[in-house]
Formats: C-alpha cells, structure tokens, sequence
C-alpha cells in the first residue's frame, strides 16, 4: 500500500483535442454527411453541379436559422414548437402591411418584430408563470396560425415589391444565395453564442441542473426568456426569407417546420432532454438533411416517402452509437 | 458504551454473499480495485472508508445497478451474476440507500410494493392485500403512520421508514443500509437500532454503512475497510479499537480534536434585521462579525434550513432587510447574494450544489466567470487557472479537471462546490450541514478549512445538527426552534445541554430570551 502524495496535482484534461473531436458526435454525423454525398452523386448525374446544389440549400437554409436557436433553447432544457406558426404570423402580418403599402425595410422590421413578440409571449408563459414549454408552445402554436387563418382564410397575400425578394432569391456571388449568406453568419453567432460566451456557459448550466444553477447565482428566468426572444427573432428571419422566397403569404405557410427543425437539433447531436450539445452538429445536421432531401428529389421520390428516410436517418444515427456501446458492453462481460 | 447484545460469531458460519477480488473501473477512474467483502448471516458487517473509498460503488455491484469488470460475487458459495436489480432482488439482497428514490405522489404501500405489488388472478394490483401487508410492516418497525398516507405528505424520517419497509417487503436474505441514520433523530435511531437487532435476529446478514463511529461500534458485529478503492482489513469490531479503525480508514491517525480557533474577529458584516416568512420562520435578528463563526444549531424542521435560502435569496421572505457592511440590502436573488459577497454552500450537493453533467471546472468557475473572463467571453485558460488554483487549496481527489463533477465522490463533490464559492471571494459563506454524510478524515478537514477561512477574515454561518461540531467550532451559536431564534449563547455557555433545551423548547429559569 502505497501512501498518498500529499498536495495531489490534478491535470486539466486527459483527452488531447485531436482525440475530443475524432470521438465526438459531429465527427461520425461529418462521416455520414459525407457518405450520402458520395451516394448521391453515383445515383444521379445531376447532384454534382453547381446551380443544382445551390438550390438544394433552400431545402435546409431556413430551418437551420431556426435550429440554432432551438439548439440552445433545448439544450437549457425548454422548446418551443410554435416556431413554423410564428413564421405564419409574421408573414400574416408582413403581408397585411404590404396591403398598407410598406416598403422592404417597413416590412423586414415587422416580420422581425412580430418573430420577437411572438417569443416573448411564450417566454412570459414559461419563465414568469411557471408553465412546461412543451404545453406552452403547443398552444402558442394553434394559436399564432389560427390568427393567419382568421386574417386570411382562404386568401394570400401577394404582390411583395421586387427589393423585398432579394432575401430569399438573391444572390451574392455565383451560385452563393443570399439565404446561404444568412445562414453561415447566424451559424457563427450561435457558435460563438454557445461555445464562447458566459451566456452560452449558463445555458449549459441550466439545462443540466437548473435548481443548481440558480443556487449558482445565475439568473435562470432571464435566460430562458432571451431564449425565447431569440428563438422567435429567428423564426421572423426565416418568416422574412421564406415569404420572400415565396413571393406570397399563405396561412399555411411553413406548415409542419417546427418538427423539422427539431429533427435537425436532435440529429445534431443535441440531447432532447437538454445539457449537452453543439452548434457544429446542428451544421452538420443541416446539411445531411438537406442533402439527404435533394438526393431523394433527384431520385423522384415523392415528398412522404422522403419523411420516411428522414424519420429513419434520425432514428439510425441516434441509436448507431447505442448499438455500439451495446455491443462493446458485450464483448467485455 | 452500550453492551451489546450478539455474541461473537461462530467461526465455522459461511457467508451468505461472498465478494472475491471485485473490480471496478470507471472512465479514468478505478472505484473498486480487487476488494473482498463477506456478509455472515446474523450478523451486521460495518463497511467503513473514507468518501471516495469505493463504499457505494460496492453497494451499487451488489444490488445489480454497475457491473464489476473483474471478480466473483458468490451466494451461499455459488458464483452468480448480478445482472439487474431484478437479479439481485431474486438473489435475497436490498438495499436502503443514502438518498432512496421514493414516490411523492404515490401512497405508503403503494411506495412499499412498487414493482412487486401482490396481484388479483386477473392480473391487476390487490389493493386490499397491498395494504394490509403494508400495514403489517409499517407496524413491525413502528412507523407512526398508515399505508395510506401519503408519501410527500411525510417528513424526511418517516420517508426513512418507508424506504426500511420496502426494502423488507421483498423476502431479503441481505439488507444493505446505506447511513441509515443520517437524517434521523436520535429516539428514531434508538428504533433503528431495535429493528437491526430484529433481523439479525431473523438471521439476515446486514451491511451496515456509516460514518459515525460510536453506531459501528454499538451495533456492528464485524467491520471491512476500504481505502481508496482497495480492501485494508476486516474482523470482529470485538477486536479492534476506535484509533486503530480510524487509522486503517484514512491511512494516518487523525486528530478528534477541533482546530484551534483563535482568530481576531472584527466589526460587523452582516446585520439581518426582522426577517420573517408566511410559514417557515420569522423575527429572525442577528449581526455577523468579520472573522467569526456564528453556529446555527436546532432540531430538524426548525427552520434553519429555509432562513438560510432567504439570505442567499432563494425563498422570498416577506418581511426583512441586511444590511451588509453599513449598507442596507436587498437580496432578492441569489445573483444578487453573490453580488454582495454572500454564498451558500446547500446541503443537497447533488441537486443544489454540483451541475452533475459538466466538468469539474466549469463547476467551480460558474458564479466567477465575470473575473475570468473578458467582455462576457470565456477564456478557457484563466478558467483552468482559477479551477486549479481552488482544486488544490481543497485537496480535491479526481482524474481531470475536465472530468464530470458526477463520477466524483459526494465528499469531493462538496470539494468542488465550496472551491466555486470560495473562488468567488465571499465575504460571508454559509455552509449548511457541511460534514453531513462525509468522513471522519474529511470532517477534520473540513473543520480545519473553516478554521482557516475566520482567521482569513471570512464570516462563516455554520448550520450543524452535531453538537460536538457546533460546540467545537462556533464562536458564538444561535439555537432555533419553530422557526424563531429560541436563544444565543457564546463563551462557556455554550455546552451540550444549554443548546438541546434550547432546541426542544424546555422551559428552565436561565431560559435565554430570543433576541
């Protein structure tokens, strides 16, 4: 028996970077990312070019912008499912202010700020009252769209002024989009957000424990209330590119986006149930589902059965890593 | 010390369960390294160790939570695999843990026969059977409450009762308690120590783990030490002495006795002024000075606890003010706690102490990020600086400072979570029940620490249910009861029986009045 060293020197960490990332979640989700662009590109001779993959990104673009919000929303363990009703909301209201004959920049502030209201409605609901998101923004999510609906029935809104399409159908150089211009930008706030600031520290904080992270000195509420207004501020970005993109405003626009994005936070990598995540997976998810997506459409695969393989790519690439530890638990009894 | 009634055993008894060269490892850490543990029917094995020792590990292999990656677990000489609890609880072994997972929002029995309820033919619960049975059992061990109850309506003693009841509901061979007596009361503990006897009597074997050792002693008949996750010795506590069992646990002799503190103790600090609660506590009134260790002492319930989260501006008081070097407060917040130099060290560690999910240093760096980092940047590399610096003044045992805080020990998770406060340069640190559930060597050391933070001129508000440590360690100690400051005594009146009567409310002519 050997005695104890007196003072014990602790070493910062064990695993050097390299080997952080060559084990982590994004290095397998880059590994199918890049198996289904080298699938896609032998199963159709239109995948490989330029103007075809650039259009592909629309498939993904919006709800990434969304998604990194959600992944941070998520990861302080609250959500928020209202966010494909608030573009509807935004729209609904970008479009009646078109009826009053807003400009661009009037209309860009109104998607914005309705995106923001909308998110600070739920955060109301959720940190001042108390209530479980989940329920929350189901609710908020019937309620935003029915509101389209009772403005707009049946109708649309359309006649949007040429300025405001360049948001969704502009281009800044080549084949590089507008929307993809966005979408880098927001990717590098978020990471920024996540990965390198006291904020993004307290957001993991709270997801993993919140009663200790308020007994930590951290304002818990406040938090998750600019979570909210985040998560709403993107939903009207993607209201302002989506509408634009679309040149009209219908009430059900965006129709089923918030599950969307949720696959794409999960398929990221981050936990459902909050505490660990990272902006670099939602990337790298955004890619795969979109790529995943182009691939199909190529193929002339009909949009349902499209859901199929998304609905299994999720499932497949969550449970690899179980089945894996499964059956290394195995080969060790 | 209390005679004891089970006779020295038979050599010729094998044991029951028979634990052979166990390992286990967890990622950068060995808990368990090649340790045996034999438990002989009729009699109550003591499993003492430091924290860290590997003790709940053990008790985790044994009832089927972790798999061990080396050794052999043998029942009655037959090597067995404990694959799930379900196995273990087949095997006869149960377990009474030190934070048992109970059911708030069901009932007594309900609690009692989770997973195991008595059925109808058709296949649905018996509730009428479930009862009775429970009832029966609640009535061997004298709870004081029915099957019916229930559980979030009981406090945490009788929540204890429970816990005891299922884990003798299913037909145990082997009972494992885990600090059973933690949070009970001492007549509570008398009834524990009747109910032990019962099943040694039954011929169960029982693995008894605790801290305190006049209760190893006054009830176990064998004891097995562990140190840092390795087997030291076992034998009949009949053979052995109190020094030399402390010795062989913490590897060195460890002194019983409180630091000295005679540090100079300053102006005041702190001043709370009239604080009041709608149910909890009010009227409560007194100054803490620079340097000094004011002792909290009363019962369980009587509203120490909840007065503390308060002041850290947890609970919203409804009435009262600080006034904190001269300037009158607010806390409403505990960010605004911290703000005035304010902290709290909880007594939950895991729920309100340690963010279990994220490393070490992140822990301790959390309310101190405005000092390590630049315009609400992080800069990893101070976080390191900080993290290590507070690591190593507490003496903290682990792999990485990257390491979750949840693969540490529970005494070095309050490690972790003292250095976050400390690192926040506090003026006034409240620790409350800071030596609850941890070792003698730990104790000591964090009784010495306290010592050393007064005479760096830190206030420190020390809330204790041991009176030994409260005597030994305040300078001056405030005793509450139903929610009041009942008395506060300082100097040589602050002896055992002056605070119990304080605590319990008997009336005597130099009853103190609250301040």
């Amino acid at each position: 028996m050997t005695t104890a060293p007196q003072t014990r020197h602790v070493p910062d960490r064990l695993n050097s970077r390299a080997a952080r990332i060559f084990k982590s979640w994004e290095a397998l989700l880059l590994a199918v990312a890049i198996a289904i662009f080298v699938i896609n590109s032998f199963a159709s001779p239109y995948f490989l070019s330029a103007w075809n993959l650039s259009d592909a990104t629309f498939n993904f673009t919006e709800k990434a912008m969304i998604a990194f919000a959600m992944a941070l929303l998520i990861i302080s363990g609250e959500i928020d499912l209202s966010v494909a009703s608030i573009i509807a909301l935004a729209s609904t209201a970008m479009g009646l202010a078109l009826q009053y004959g807003a400009g661009t920049p009037e209309l860009v502030i109104i998607g914005l700020t309705v995106g923001v209201l909308c998110g600070a409605f739920n955060g109301f609901f959720v940190t001042v009252l108390g209530l479980p998101s989940i329920v929350v923004t189901i609710g908020t999510m019937s309620l935003f769209r029915g509101i389209s609906f009772i403005i707009l029935g049946d109708d649309a809104f359309r006649g949007y002024p040429a300025s405001f399409s360049w948001f969704g159908q502009g281009y800044i150089y080549w084949v590089f989009t507008v929307e993809m211009l966005l979408f880098v930008i927001i990717a590098v706030i978020y990471g920024v957000l996540l990965h390198k600031t006291n904020f993004g520290r307290a957001v993991y904080a709270i997801g993993n424990n919140p009663t200790g992270a308020m007994f930590s000195g951290i304002r818990v509420a406040r938090v998750k209330f600019i979570l909210f207004l985040l998560t709403g501020l993107m939903s009207g970005v993607a209201a302002v590119c989506l509408t634009s993109r679309l040149g009209s405003t219908r009430p059900s626009i965006a129709t089923g986006m918030e599950l969307e994005v949720v696959t794409m936070v999960v398929l990221g990598g981050v936990n459902i149930l909050g505490g660990s995540g990272t902006i670099p997976g939602v990337v790298i998810a955004a890619f795969v589902m979109g790529l995943v997506t182009f691939g199909l459409g190529l193929l002339n695969v009909p949009g349902i059965v499209m859901s199929i393989f998304i609905g299994l790519l999720l499932i497949g690439v969550i449970a690899l890593p179980r089945l894996w530890a499964m059956a290394a638990a195995r080969r060790t009894p | 010390m209390t005679t004891r009634i089970a006779p020295a055993p038979a050599p010729d008894v094998s044991p029951i369960v028979s634990m052979d060269m166990i390992t286990k490892t967890f990622p950068g850490v060995k808990a368990l390294d090649q340790v045996k543990l034999d438990l002989f029917p009729g009699q109550v094995t003591a499993l003492v160790g430091e924290n860290g020792a590997g003790k709940s590990t053990t008790v985790k292999i044994l009832t089927g939570i972790y798999q061990p990656n080396g050794g052999t677990i043998r029942i009655d000489g037959d090597p067995v695999v404990l694959a799930t609890p379900d196995d273990a609880s087949q095997a006869g072994i149960t377990a009474i843990h030190q934070e048992t997972v109970l059911f708030d929002e069901l009932s007594v029995a309900e609690n009692i026969y989770i997973g195991h309820a008595p059925r109808t033919r058709l296949g649905l619960i018996d509730k009428a059977r479930m009862h009775q049975d429970a009832s029966a059992l609640l009535t061997e061990i004298g709870a004081p409450f029915s099957s019916h109850t229930q559980l979030r309506d009981l406090g945490i003693a009788n929540k204890h009762l429970v816990a005891i009841a299922r884990a003798l509901s299913v037909d145990a061979r082997v009972v494992i308690m885990d600090e059973p007596t933690a949070a009970l009361s001492h007549k509570e503990i008398e009834e524990l120590y009747e109910l032990v006897e019962t099943l040694k009597s039954q011929g169960k074997a029982i693995l008894f783990i605790s801290h305190k050792f006049d209760e190893i002693f006054r009830i176990a008949d064998r004891y097995t030490v562990f140190r840092d996750g390795a087997f030291v010795a076992d034998g009949q506590i009949s053979d052995i002495a109190e020094n030399d069992l402390v010795k062989m646990m913490v590897g060195r002799s460890v002194e019983q006795i409180f630091p000295q503190t005679n540090h100079e103790i300053g102006e005041e600090v702190l001043k709370v002024v009239g604080y009041a609660h709608p149910t909890e506590f009010a009227d409560i009134n007194f100054t803490l000075n620079k340097g000094e260790i004011l002792g909290f002492y009363g019962l369980v319930g009587a509203g120490r606890s909840e007065f503390m989260q308060a002041l850290f501006g947890i609970t919203k008081p409804s009435k009262g003010v600080c006034r904190i070097n001269g300037n009158i407060e607010v806390i409403r917040s505990p960010a605004d706690a911290v703000a005035n130099g304010i902290v709290y060290v909880p007594e939950d560690r895991g729920k309100q102490g340690a963010i279990i999910g994220l490393p070490i240093f992140q822990n301790i760096t959390l309310p101190s990020l405005d000092k390590t980092s630049r315009k609400g940047f992080l800069k990893l590399a101070e976080e390191f600086k900080l993290a290590r610096e507070y690591s190593q003044r507490l003496d903290l045992r682990a792999a990485s400072l990257d390491q979750d805080v949840g693969n540490l020990s529970g005494g070095n998770q309050q490690k972790v979570v003292i250095a976050k406060w400390l690192a926040t340069q506090p003026q006034v640190i409240i620790l409350d029940e800071p030596t609850k559930g941890i070792d003698i060597g730990s104790k000591a050391a964090v009784h010495e620490f306290m010592a050393e933070l007064a005479a760096q001129g830190l206030s420190v508000i020390m809330v204790s249910s041991e009176i030994p440590e409260v005597i030994g360690m305040s300078d001056r100690v405030i005793v509450m009861r139903d929610g009041r400051i009942a008395a506060e005594v300082e100097g040589d009146d602050m002896t055992p029986e002056t605070l119990v009567r304080h605590a319990a409310g008997i009336t005597t002519p130099t009853e103190g009045a609250a301040a």
